[in-house]
């Protein structure tokens, strides 16, 4: 990679050398007109950084633009650092998602702890405080030791970040597929609370403010980190470690803490964090938000090394890091509150009236450009789509008949499969319970945070079937965004909005954008269906290594408000004689399901198809039956089926069995992953009212106490187990993997 | 009664721990900011959980050098009582308020979950209200919470009935099972699993109220007694 700022601009475009920062010829031509001259290193530099896909999205702007993004309840929108939503009683919740998946995949620890990190800043640089963290993980299958290694350093990594930092890992998800093997995703999204009166915005407004910089000082980490991050892996990609980024999470907690003392200053205008290429998106963003330029000194900038050129500065992605505007003449009052808590925050230049990002260092320009020109005016691409060849395959041939002998023993190795087995190994790792806050731990279908002061709570949950997606990107991505909804209608909480963490492949392939095109789509259709509009989100693209592409995996992150405590409601059965309703009917739908998967050892056919408007009725009339109190348990039917869905309501301990009676074809009984089901446990005399609350649900049987999982199916046991012996398989699969030789 | 719970850089169960006294227990309660402190009107000192100086060192090791320390020293000879949770038990550990050492979790790695525990010794001012051999729930939450002392202190400490509280089913491998232990005197309390996260059935436990209740009931009495 290019280190020196002593090559000629002459030498850049004869040399074609702007293409190894990841410019394209036309692109390069672009910044020629915008600067009317060629571009210097440092420019170069910072025009490929800004105009990268992490940072511009140049690609994915135009399928953005689909989803719903406005509610009465929204407050801030996609733009910001993260968007903002009204929860009543002047308070208000924001949340985003974020990936680091290329970081991760050659240093999983610091790749896995920045990404938290940097999702935490950019909550509280909107003046929230950061009260929970979730994440979304895929890998490969657990069979190699690379993959083990990946799964087991970035669990430390979240962990080690997040424990430190004090902000509680409520939860997530964690799935395992072949296709991640080379390109592992790691997302993590963080919620905060705010008042709505504190609301910060990163804006360099006032011309003659100051600009300050506070936190750490600026390094040569993590430079060129959003172009790393804009291509394919290749097979040399551990040569790029220099620009995965290092983290300090003790540095960020205090950060924080001065951060939160510093909004309640009228001093402050504006504050953004240094994340994607750093000083040069924050500095640039701040202003062109304003409608105003920034000078800056970089003489001024604390660094952490000597003789950084300003190219390395621009762009490093040093972490912990964050860009203030300050009114002129009261920056000392800032900068007191930093050096409470040992933090330097320096005055490093002004804003100005001229719309230009203009740097210096030993007095001489380095860098002149129109600020809307980094920000605002990114090339934007449309690019070919075309429908995938598989998809025309699978829609042809339909899903192959999946046969099973054994059911009992199907759910067994159901039961052990990663996907659906525990991930207590990793969230016992997680401090989940700081702050004193969670009412639902990790493990259950969303976690649940209680918000103090108030008789109110958040829910909060991940989700992704990218299998679905993969065999059919539209109907795939109404799934996901149901999916996630069904979790936090189940906890007792109405959804209030999503955050979108879009993971895909390489856009340029006309397939791949097909499957962003579409599932895209079907989000947006699902979303404007059961009212959660998509307030913030990250683009991921290029996850594809030595040629493969990863199953396309736009996840969603998504949080509900309990209007009252009274109606959190747990995912577990809670005691014997309680009746068992099944809410949905069960058809043989086995494309993407785990069951093909253990049998076939492949995903093909046809996606399990949703109506929307049964799906939001359902999920409508559930609430309503859990807010009036007739509702001891509700879970949602997901991976594996209804047999693995009933038999995690009963892993938690607490003794109980279930007996249900089925007729009809036992494997698609068991084990078929038909949308919009849940299961939901009624006390005895509130069945007549739940039955009228819920038209869908049907009494398929009751709760036990004598801890035996019995399921009869046209008269016979098929499942006759006890539930300890089931719940030891299911908790000690990942255990056991993780041991066990490749 | 009035509790100072001392603010780190790096504590992070400081909130946790104030909502608890104030909120909970409605006693009254300060976060105190460690450069700041003037500790001479407190009668209790609360040393929260956290990463004080990002424990990039051992554990507690710098706080526990902080100038505050003389204060909380000072505090301590005067018969007053002293409780560190967590980080708070490593740093009270390193500035030698109480003997013996902290390692890794024997499986090394983090760990957080509700863990039950023994009341080991209820004659103690932190303990009155629990029953001898009663069972609690506290949460864990820590990756050096493995108790470690040798042979001779670990007989003093039986001898002098120091060991507060111990584990049901050891997690990280602590000596005798330890989770927490007191000083000769009494008055300072240390111990690795969280009260003031078990103030309140809605997260699961409130077995760490009568902890509190026990400081504040004993501080009350020895208070009336002396005036």
């Amino acid at each position: 990679m290019l280190q020196t700022h002593d090559i000629h601009p002459e030498q850049i475009e004869r040399d074609k050398l702007y293409q190894e920062m990841g410019l394209s010829d036309k692109e390069y031509d672009l910044v020629k007109d915008i600067l009317k001259r060629r571009p210097n290193f440092t420019e170069t530099g910072i025009f490929s950084v800004m105009w990268s896909e992490h940072c511009s999205y140049k690609t994915s702007k135009p399928l953005l633009k689909k989803f719903p993004v406005k509610g009465p309840h929204v407050i801030q929108g996609p733009g910001e650092g993260a968007g903002i939503i009204d929860i009543g009683d002047n308070q208000a919740v924001v949340f985003k998602i974020e990936s680091h998946n290329h970081p991760s995949a050659v240093e999983p620890y610091q790749g896995a702890a920045t990404g938290v990190g940097g999702i935490i800043r950019d909550v509280f640089s909107m003046g929230a405080r950061p009260i929970a963290i979730m994440n979304s993980l895929r890998f490969g299958n657990l069979t190699t030791d690379r993959v083990k290694y990946l799964f087991t350093e970035v669990v430390n990594g979240i962990a080690g970040y997040g424990n430190c930092v004090g902000v509680p890992t409520v939860g997530g998800e964690v799935q395992f597929d072949e296709s991640y093997e080379g390109n592992p995703l790691v997302n993590a999204m963080c919620v905060g609370l705010i008042n709505h009166d504190e609301i910060q915005k990163g804006i360099a407004a006032g011309i003659g403010n100051t600009v300050l910089y506070a936190g750490a000082p600026t390094g040569r980490d993590g430079i060129h980190g959003a172009t790393f991050a804009s291509d394919d892996l290749g097979e040399d990609a551990a040569k790029d470690r220099p620009a995965v980024q290092v983290g300090d999470p003790f540095m960020e907690k205090l950060l924080i803490e001065a951060c939160l003392e510093v909004i309640h200053s009228d001093a402050l205008v504006g504050m953004q964090d240094m994340g994607a290429a750093g000083l040069t998106s924050s500095a640039s963003e701040m202003a062109s938000k304003a409608g105003t330029g920034m000078e800056m000194d970089l003489d001024n900038v604390p660094q952490r090394e000597q003789h950084m050129n300003a190219y390395e500065m621009m762009l490093s992605e040093s972490q912990e890091r964050m860009l203030m505007v300050v009114k002129k003449g009261r920056e000392q009052e800032i900068i007191d509150v930093f050096e409470k808590y040992g933090l330097q925050a320096v005055a490093v230049g002004q804003v100005i009236e001229e719309k230009v990002f203009r740097i210096k260092q030993h007095g001489e320009v380095m860098a002149d450009i129109p600020v809307d020109a980094l920000a605002d005016e990114a090339p934007v691409y449309h690019m070919p789509s075309e429908e995938a060849d598989y998809y025309k395959d699978f829609q042809n041939s339909g899903t192959p008949e999946v046969v099973v002998e054994d059911h009992a023993g199907m759910l067994k190795q159901l039961l052990q499969q990663p996907t659906i087995a525990s991930k207590e190994w990793v969230y016992d790792q997680y401090d989940s319970m700081v702050q004193t806050n969670t009412v639902v731990t990790p493990g259950s279908d969303s976690a649940v945070v209680r918000i103090k002061g108030t008789n109110k709570a958040l829910a909060i949950t991940t989700d992704c079937n990218s299998r679905y997606i993969y065999l059919d990107p539209e109907v795939g991505g109404k799934i996901a965004v149901a999916e996630a909804a069904r979790n936090i209608v189940c906890s007792g909480a109405r959804p209030l909005g999503l955050t979108d963490g879009l993971n895909f492949g390489n856009p340029t392939n006309p397939q791949t954008f097909w499957q962003m095109e579409k599932s895209v789509d079907g989000m947006s259709e699902a979303c404007t269906a059961l009212r959660t509009p998509v307030i913030s989100g990250n683009v991921s693209l290029y996850n594809q290594s030595q040629g493969k592409s990863i199953f396309p995996t736009p996840i969603v992150g998504m949080v509900g408000l309990h209007e009252s405590l009274e109606h959190i409601t747990p995912s577990h059965f809670q005691s014997a004689g309680d009746a068992i309703y099944v809410i949905g009917e069960t058809a043989p739908e086995f494309g993407g399901s785990e069951l093909q998967n253990v049998v076939h050892g492949k995903y093909e056919g046809i996606a399990p198809e949703i109506d929307l408007e049964v799906e939001a009725k359902r999920q409508q009339q559930i609430l309503q039956a859990i807010q009036a109190g007739l509702v001891e348990s509700a879970h949602d039917v997901s991976e594996g089926g209804l047999s693995v869905g009933f038999a995690e309501s009963v892993f938690n301990g607490a003794g109980l069995g279930v007996d249900a009676t089925f007729s009809g074809d036992a494997t698609a009984i068991l084990f078929s992953e038909t949308q919009s089901r849940f299961i939901i446990s009624v006390k005895e005399d509130k069945k007549a009212q739940f039955e009228k609350t819920v038209e869908d649900a049907t009494q398929v049987g009751i709760v036990t106490e004598d801890a035996t999982f019995r399921i009869q199916i046209n008269g016979a046991q098929v499942i006759e187990e006890k539930t300890e012996e089931l719940h030891q398989l299911w908790k000690g699969a990942i255990p056991c993997l993780l041991k066990s030789k490749a | 009664m009035k509790f100072a719970v001392i603010v780190f850089p790096g504590s992070n169960c400081d909130r946790d721990m104030y909502h608890a006294v104030k909120d909970v227990l409605k006693e009254e309660a300060d976060l105190v900011w460690y450069q700041s402190a003037n500790l001479e009107d407190y009668e209790a000192i609360l040393l929260p959980g956290g990463f004080s100086y990002g424990d990039y060192l051992r554990s507690g090791a710098v706080a526990a050098t902080s100038d505050i320390m003389q204060q909380i020293k000072a505090h301590v000879s005067k018969g007053k009582p002293v409780l560190g949770v967590c980080n708070g038990f490593q740093i009270l550990l390193e500035a030698g308020l109480l003997p013996g050492a902290m390692q890794r979790n024997k499986n090394l790695a983090f760990m957080c979950h509700q863990e039950p525990l023994v009341v080991e010794n209820n004659e103690t001012l932190f303990t009155s209200l629990y029953e001898q051999g009663e069972i609690v729930r506290f949460p864990i939450a820590h990756g050096e919470g493995n108790y470690f002392c040798d042979e001779e202190t670990l007989e003093k400490l039986k001898a002098n009935k120091q060991i507060v509280f111990t584990y049901r089913n050891n997690p990280n491998g602590s000596v005798a099972d330890i989770a927490g232990i007191r000083n000769e005197e009494g008055n300072v309390l240390g111990m690795m699993p969280h009260p003031e996260r078990a103030v309140e059935a809605l997260l699961g436990s409130a077995d760490g109220v009568k902890l509190f209740q026990s400081v504040v009931k004993n501080w009350r009495e020895s208070y009336v007694a002396n005036t």
